[in-house]
C-alpha cells in the first residue's frame, strides 16, 4: 500500500537548513492501522505531508500502492490525491461558508461523479458518522466533535484506499476523541487502511502498529495487535513515546 | 464544473462582502469613467457620425490657380478647396461606385400655407440629392425622403425640419399637404425628427455650427436653379463669360459612401482619370490632389477636430489602468486571505488548474457585475454631461448616441474583460499556486 524508502526532506531558508526528514523508511500494508508518533518537530507531519502527496521530497522513493509518485506532475498527484487519500486534520478543515453537504461534496467535485451518485455517497458517509440530519448545518453550528465526523465523513465519502490523520483528536475533549477513534476503528475494520499521527501514547496503542520518530528517523516500530481490556500504559524498554 | 465554480463565487462574495463591493465599486468607478470620457470623446471630437468613420467620405478636387492671389485667404493650400465646381460635383456624382452619394447647395427660399395662421417666411433651403437623407441618417418623424427619380425629374416635392413644421402645422403630421415655395407648390413627403449635428460637418463652407435648413428640396429643384443660391462660393480668378455650371467657382460639396477599402480604391481611381481627363483639356493646373476625406479628418483639416478630446480617453483609460491595479491589490488580497480554504481543496484533490479557474471565475463576474453598475453610472454621469452642452439639448443625434448604445455596451464589456484579466489573473494564479501544506496547519 505504502512504502517510503530512504525518504529526505529537507526545509531551505536563507539562513537555515532543516532535515524535517532523514533516510526515512515506513511501509504500511492494506488494512493496517498505523500510529506515528513522535515529540513535537520530530517529522510527523512532514510524513504526513509527503505520504499525502502535499510535498515533494529530496531523495528516496515513495511507492503509493505499487505506483512511484516520486515524480508524479501535479496534476497527477491532485488526482491520486483525491482517489486514494483521505484527510483527517487536527482543526477539521472545513470550509466555512459550506454547509455539511457541501463540505463533504468537494472531494467529489473534483472527481466529476454525476450529481446523482455524489449524493448517495455523501448520504452514505454521513449516515455512518451518524449526521445525517445535519446536512444544511453550517460548521460553525456543530461542535468540535460533530465537526470532526463530517472531516472523517468528507475523507471516506470518495471510498479511498487510505486515510492519513493528523492529530484528528487533538481539539477534542476525551469524551469526543474516544468517539472518533472508535469511528476510526470502525472504518478500519470496514478495510481502509489508517495511517494516524498522535502524540498521544493512549491513542497510538489502539492502532495495530506505532511508529515512533525522533529528528526525521524511525526510531521504534512497535506492534500493538489488536487493542484489548488487559493492555495498559506503560514503559517498554525506555523507548516509549514521549508526549510532544 | 463551471456552474460549481459560479457557486462558489456567489458564496465568496457573501463571506467576504466588504471586499467584495469595493473590488467591485472600483471596476465600476473604472468602467464608468471610461465610457463617460469615451462617449464625450465622440461628442467633443466633434464627430457627429462616428459610426460611419470607415464609410463616410468627403470628395474634393484641387483646382485652385497656380499662384494664389492673396484676397482669396485660403490658410491651407495643400489641403485643396472644400467643394467642387458644379461640372466636377455633377460628372463625378455619375459615377455608380459609390454605395450612397450626395450633391447638394444651400439656397434661400420663401414658404408659404400650413395650417398655422402666418404670413410667408424666408426659410433656409438644401437642395440636394435623395441620398443626403440616408447618408447622413437623418431621422424621420412623419414620411421620408424622395426618390431618385423626383431627383432626376425635378419633382414638386419638399422635405420640411422639424421646427419648420412646427411652425407650419404645429408640429402635426403634414405628409401629403402642399405648400408654396418659392411661390411654387410643393407636396410634402416628409418630416425630420429633432436633428442638429455639431459640428455641420456636411457643408463646412457654409458654417460649421449653423443649424440645419429648414426645408430640403431635390436636386432636380434646380434645374433651372434657383434664384436664392446662398451657398458659399470661391471662385479662381475672373471669368469672361460667367456660367454658374461651368465655371471654376467651388459651391457644390459632394459625399459618398463607400462600403470597403477596394470600393474606396475604385472611386479614387475613378477621380483621379477625371483630372488626367480635365487637365488635358486644360484645366487643374495645380498638381493632383484629389482626395477623398473621412469626417474626422475632414473636421481635422477644417480646424474643428479638439485635441483636447483624445487627451480627456488617454486620461480616463489611465484612470481605469490605476482601478485596474486597485482590483488585483483587493483580489490578492481577498483571494490570499482565503488561501488556507486553497489548500483544504488542493488537500482534497484540486489540482492548481482548478483553483485558478475557480478564482478567475470570480474575478470575470466581479468584473461584469462591475462593468454592469459602471454602465449604470456612466448613463447617469452622461446625462448630467449632457445638460451642460445646452445648444445640444435635445436636438443632436451625437447625443442620442452618447447614450446608451451597442459602442459604449461593447466598450464596457471591454473594459470588464479587461478587468477581469486584468485585475483577476494574477491573484487567480497565485491562489493556484499556493503551497497547500503550509496553510493546513495553520487554518
Amino acid at each position: 500500500m505504502l512504502k517510503m524508502q530512504n525518504v529526505s526532506k529537507i526545509y531551505r531558508t536563507d539562513l537555515i537548513e532543516t532535515h524535517a526528514l532523514r533516510d526515512f523508511s515506513v511501509e504500511v500494508s492494506a488494512g493496517e492501522f498505523v500510529a506515528v508518533s513522535g515529540p513535537s518537530g520530530s517529522g510527523k507531519t512532514t510524513f504526513l505531508n509527503i505520504a499525502g502527496l502535499l510535498e515533494e521530497f529530496e531523495a528516496g522513493t515513495y511507492h503509493l500502492e505499487g505506483q512511484d509518485v516520486s515524480r508524479l506532475s501535479d496534476n497527477a498527484r491532485s488526482r491520486m490525491r483525491n482517489e486514494k487519500i483521505g484527510f483527517i486534520f487536527q482543526s477539521f478543515n472545513l470550509i466555512p461558508d459550506l454547509d455539511v453537504f457541501d463540505n463533504v461534496d468537494v472531494p467529489l467535485r473534483y472527481r466529476r461523479l454525476k450529481a446523482t451518485d455524489r449524493r448517495e455517497r455523501i448520504t452514505s458517509a454521513l449516515e455512518l458518522v451518524g449526521l445525517a440530519s445535519r446536512m444544511k448545518h453550517m460548521p460553525s453550528q456543530l461542535s468540535g466533535g460533530q465537526q470532526q465526523r463530517v472531516a472523517i465523513a468528507r475523507a471516506i465519502a470518495g471510498d479511498p484506499a487510505f486515510l492519513l490523520a493528523d492529530e484528528p483528536t487533538g481539539n477534542l475533549d476525551s469524551l469526543m476523541a474516544r468517539q472518533v477513534m472508535d469511528l476510526l476503528e470502525q472504518i478500519n475494520e470496514m478495510g481502509t487502511t489508517i495511517v494516524l499521527v498522535t502524540h498521544d501514547p493512549e491513542l497510538a496503542r489502539r492502532a495495530h502498529r506505532n511508529v515512533h520518530i525522533v529528528d526525521g528517523q524511525v526510531s521504534d516500530l512497535k506492534a500493538y495487535g489488536p487493542r484489548s481490556p488487559a493492555d495498559d500504559v506503560g514503559t517498554e524498554g525506555g523507548r516509549e513515546a514521549q508526549p510532544a | 464544473m463551471m456552474r460549481y465554480y459560479l457557486r462558489l463565487a456567489v458564496r465568496s462574495f457573501t463571506a467576504t462582502p466588504g471586499l467584495t463591493a469595493l473590488t467591485i465599486s472600483a471596476i465600476a468607478l473604472g468602467v464608468a469613467v471610461s465610457v463617460v470620457t469615451f462617449s464625450i470623446h465622440h461628442l467633443l471630437s466633434g464627430d457627429p457620425i462616428w459610426w460611419k468613420a470607415d464609410r463616410l467620405y468627403a470628395v474634393t478636387m484641387d483646382n485652385y490657380p497656380i499662384n494664389l492671389p492673396p484676397e482669396m485667404h485660403v490658410p491651407n493650400v495643400s489641403l485643396g478647396p472644400n467643394q467642387l465646381t458644379y461640372m466636377d460635383a455633377t460628372r463625378l456624382y455619375a459615377s455608380k461606385i459609390p454605395e450612397r452619394k450626395v450633391i447638394m447647395y444651400r439656397a434661400e427660399g420663401v414658404v408659404s400655407g400650413g395650417t398655422a395662421d402666418r404670413f410667408p417666411e424666408r426659410v433656409t433651403t438644401r437642395v440636394t440629392t435623395a441620398d443626403f437623407f440616408p447618408i447622413f441618417d437623418v431621422p424621420f418623424r412623419y414620411g421620408g425622403p424622395w426618390t431618385a427619380d423626383a431627383d432626376r425629374n425635378g419633382e414638386s416635392v419638399i422635405v420640411l425640419s422639424y421646427e419648420q413644421n412646427a411652425r407650419l402645422f404645429g408640429g402635426t403630421n403634414s405628409v401629403g399637404r402642399v405648400i408654396r415655395w418659392n411661390d411654387r407648390p410643393r407636396t410634402i413627403v416628409g418630416v425630420l425628427d429633432r436633428w442638429a449635428p455639431l459640428p455641420r460637418y456636411y457643408d463646412m463652407a457654409n458654417g460649421s455650427v449653423t443649424p440645419p435648413e429648414d426645408t430640403y428640396v431635390p436636386w432636380g429643384a434646380g434645374f433651372g436653379l434657383p434664384t436664392s443660391i446662398s451657398a458659399t462660393m470661391q471662385c479662381m480668378g475672373p471669368e469672361a463669360h460667367f456660367n454658374i455650371r461651368t465655371s471654376e467657382c467651388i459651391w457644390v460639396p459632394m459625399w459618398v459612401e463607400l462600403r470597403d477599402a477596394a470600393s474606396r480604391a475604385r472611386m479614387q481611381a475613378l477621380i483621379d482619370n477625371y483630372w488626367h481627363d480635365q487637365r488635358a483639356a486644360g484645366r487643374f493646373p495645380r498638381p493632383m490632389n484629389n482626395r477623398l476625406t473621412s469626417v474626422d479628418r475632414w473636421l481635422d483639416q477644417n480646424g474643428v477636430l479638439s485635441s483636447e478630446s483624445n487627451l480627456l480617453v488617454s486620461v480616463g483609460l489611465a484612470f481605469f489602468g490605476v482601478c485596474l491595479l486597485n482590483v488585483a491589490g483587493l483580489l490578492l488580497s481577498k483571494f490570499l486571505s482565503r488561501a488556507a480554504i486553497a489548500g483544504i481543496r488542493r488537500a482534497l484533490g484540486a489540482s492548481r488548474r482548478e483553483i485558478f479557474l475557480q478564482h478567475l471565475i470570480e474575478a470575470v463576474v466581479l468584473a461584469v457585475l462591475g462593468a454592469l453598475i459602471g454602465l449604470v453610472v456612466a448613463q447617469y454621469c452622461l446625462h448630467g454631461a449632457y445638460a451642460w452642452f445646452e445648444n445640444l439639448r435635445s436636438e443632436s443625434p451625437s447625443a442620442a448616441h452618447v447614450q446608451f448604445d451597442t459602442a459604449s455596451l461593447l466598450w464596457s464589456l471591454g473594459l470588464a474583460a479587461l478587468a477581469a484579466l486584468g485585475g483577476g489573473l494574477y491573484p487567480a494564479w497565485r491562489a493556484g499556486r499556493l503551497p497547500p501544506a503550509m496553510y493546513l496547519k495553520s487554518q
